[in-house]
């Protein structure tokens, strides 16, 4: 194991799941590697002056940005001759790559850069206060799209975040959960090795936004992928048919395992429509994808 | 060398002599022809150099922090809505102390949506700790984008800068300039070499996140950085001149050294206004013409010292407060509120969203400012130059 580059003490909620998969991104990455952060929980809770959590360099510029100030950076190594040997890598929220920091991000992969960028994907802007992003599932219920008299909690699906990297047309786009590490840290390596631009959607669970007792991280990481909620594949090139799932479930478990476990979802347990509403729709989507 | 330039090409060429190494940039009337040519200079092997074409100016001031942060001279460049675009970056980075470059094309803000001449987008953003420049002939552009470099990497002062360029009078009009020459430059302005930047090799932190705890002290160091820069540009000046021969002033004064009214304008406005002076001078009025080159740090001493004759100082103001006044008159006020002699300071909106500025425009300026002296009446602002039946 490599040296710990993301150092205890820092603030994040207990069983955070971001905090662990910066963990394992960074035992791959090692220390050649600058990180750009934009506002959002894991810059919050690692960077309080004048303390941080991180040995490696570390810039936070503003929360729609990263994918913009990576670019810079990438450049600047360029132009200064140290480019070579250095891992320039992004770790945003869902909120930061979604919604406000899509126009970046769609700039970065569209101009090229060697910018490796993760999306560490908790399903709402858990840093604010667990307000719905256009991540957020179908029928959770946030502080935004709450369950209502009128209101079943979030309206929308899911924005499609992989499909619309790869038709960027960049060299590598796949999707990880910290319960799957090692194929979690063979896609870090596979796209740190690439020179180009290259998305990570990597889904962390947070017990404070989903409302799950914090032992429940990784069980919940898992069950996303046993149940089909969010399928492990990678992608090379430019289109959806090149997409691999690297992680077949022999046996789907019922989506109710998942959800289940989660405060964000407990309306959908006493609401059998809703359910299998939701179970109809993770059942279509993994016909797509051949699971 | 003699060169025939426009505005915008006279910030490029001094960008190239001055070896920025990575440009991020997104184009905007007037500012265009600036990335247009730095996008030509690299195309053609003249300037070693990475040229972002990034998809918004808050990308291309992102891209500048990202590129200035791990080490390399950053410029861009902007105008009115671009300058808006950047405006949540303008305070980062100052905050993180970053000596990025900007000439902004002089430009109004919608709406209604104008692409000619005012200050209102850079003057906007004078809380920004950014320094600010006015220019008034492609000579003055290409000399204080020089000079900005050096000013802003100063270990002094580590803060980025701006230089006003008016719109189409600057940006787009072709003068002739004397450009220096390369080995002049890298004599003036060394290479840059950051204190702290993004070096795996001695890893910082930058952007932390602050608490109440600490958040003062930042600023407090950084408005103490703006002071400092006034010193700073003292020195560059005179280096300035002893290496090209020009010579500058935060606060060019003409015929002020006996005036009663002073005229106080920024950026190409101020040569008309000298003309103006000229003519009433020949008429034996007591009148001069002072012009910041330096609107931040505020050259409060200087100015002071300019206007010790004066009984009125009449603030041209090419942006409006709205709700208020112009914002240099605000800043003329503060400047001289504990001082003992202090004249009257009056205010004359004029020349917005490029409306003609004339020199029959200052001589009814001054023709307000002697009733005003008289019979101590006066409106604070006065708008100068309106289409009265339009109102
Ligand atoms: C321009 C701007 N708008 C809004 C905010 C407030 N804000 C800060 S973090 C955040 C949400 C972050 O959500 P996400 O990117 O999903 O990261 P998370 O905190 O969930 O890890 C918001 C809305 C901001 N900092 N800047
Ligand atoms: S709110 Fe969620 S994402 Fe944020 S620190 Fe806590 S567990 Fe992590």
């Amino acid at each position: 194991m490599n040296e710990e580059l993301f150092l205890p003490g820092h603030r994040a909620c207990a069983g955070c799941g971001e905090t662990i998969a910066v963990r394992q991104i960074l035992s791959v990455a090692g220390e050649n590697t600058i990180a750009v952060v934009p506002t959002g929980c894991l810059e919050v809770v690692s960077t309080s002056y004048p303390e941080t959590a991180w040995k490696i360099p570390l810039i936070h510029v503003a929360f729609e940005n990263a994918a913009a100030v990576a670019s810079g950076i990438d450049c600047a190594l360029k132009a200064l001759g140290k480019r070579k040997g250095i891992n320039v890598l992004a770790f945003a929220g869902d909120g930061g790559t979604f919604d406000i920091g899509l126009q970046a991000l769609s700039g970065m992969l569209e101009r090229g850069h060697n910018v490796k960028y993760i999306c560490l994907d908790n399903e709402a802007y858990m840093n604010t206060g667990i307000q719905r992003s256009s991540a957020t599932p179908y029928a959770a219920s946030t502080t935004t799209s709450p369950l209502g008299k009128y209101s079943i909690g979030e309206s929308r699906k899911k924005k499609p975040i992989g499909a619309i990297c790869i038709a960027h047309d960049i060299p590598y786009v796949a999707t990880a959960t910290i319960a799957y590490h090692l194929d979690l840290k063979k896609k870090i390596k596979k796209a740190l090795e690439i020179d180009g631009p290259c998305f990570m959607h990597i889904l962390v669970p947070c017990p404070t936004g989903w409302r799950f007792p914090s032992e429940l991280t990784i069980e919940l990481s898992r069950l996303a992928v046993e149940t089909g909620v969010f399928p492990l594949w990678e992608c090379e090139g430019s289109d959806m048919s090149n997409l691999k799932i690297t992680k077949k479930v022999a046996h789907r478990k019922p989506v109710k395992e998942y959800l289940q476990l989660q405060g964000r979802f407990a309306h959908v347990m006493r609401n059998e429509k809703l359910l299998a509403e939701i179970q109809k729709e993770v059942d279509e989507k993994c016909a797509k994808y051949g699971l | 060398m003699k060169v025939v330039v426009e505005g915008n090409h006279a910030a490029a060429l001094a960008a190239k002599l001055c070896k920025v190494q990575v440009v991020p940039a997104y184009p905007i009337t007037p500012s265009t022809h600036f990335p247009e040519k730095i996008s030509e200079y690299v195309a053609n092997g003249e300037l070693k150099a990475e040229f972002i074409l990034a998809e918004s100016e808050h990308s291309a001031l992102s891209a500048c922090i990202g590129a200035s942060a791990a080490g390399a001279r950053t410029c861009t460049c902007t105008s009115s809505q671009g300058l808006a675009l950047m405006h949540e970056l303008l305070f980062i980075a100052s905050g993180m102390r970053l000596p990025i470059i900007m000439p902004v094309g002089n430009r109004a803000l919608s709406s209604p949506i104008n692409i000619w001449c005012d200050h209102q987008d850079s003057i906007s953003e004078r809380d920004s700790g950014w320094l600010q420049f006015y220019c008034e002939s492609n000579q003055e552009v290409l000399d204080f984008t020089i000079m900005a470099f050096k000013i802003a990497e100063d270990a002094n002062v580590l803060l980025p800068a701006m230089l006003g360029l008016d719109a189409f009078v600057l940006t787009h009009t072709s003068e002739v300039v004397e450009a220096p020459e390369q080995s002049e430059v890298d004599k003036f302005l060394p290479p840059y070499k950051p204190l702290f930047t993004l070096d795996p090799k001695s890893p910082k932190t930058f952007g932390s996140f602050c608490t109440p705890e600490y958040y003062m002290e930042f600023k407090k160091k950084t408005d103490e950085a703006m002071h400092r820069t006034s010193e700073v540009i003292d020195k560059v000046f005179a280096e300035f001149k002893a290496m090209f021969g020009r010579e500058y002033k935060k606060v060019k004064s003409y015929c002020c050294e006996d005036a009663e009214i002073i005229i106080l304008t920024l950026g190409t406005m101020s040569g008309t206004a000298r003309m103006a002076v000229s003519k009433l001078r020949a008429k034996g009025e007591k009148v001069g013409c002072a012009s910041l080159t330096v609107y931040r740090p505020f050259p409060s001493k200087e100015l002071i010292e300019v206007a010790r004759t004066a009984k009125v100082l009449a603030v041209v103001d090419r942006n409006i407060s709205l709700g208020f006044a112009g914002a240099v008159f605000e800043d003329v006020c503060s400047c001289f509120v504990n001082h003992s002699k202090k004249p009257l300071v009056l205010n004359y909106i004029l020349g917005l969203g490029g409306r003609d500025v004339l020199i029959k425009d200052f001589e009814l300026i001054v023709e307000s400012a002697k009733k005003a002296l008289e019979t101590n009446k006066f409106k604070i602002p006065e708008w100068i130059g309106l289409r009265e039946e339009l109102i």
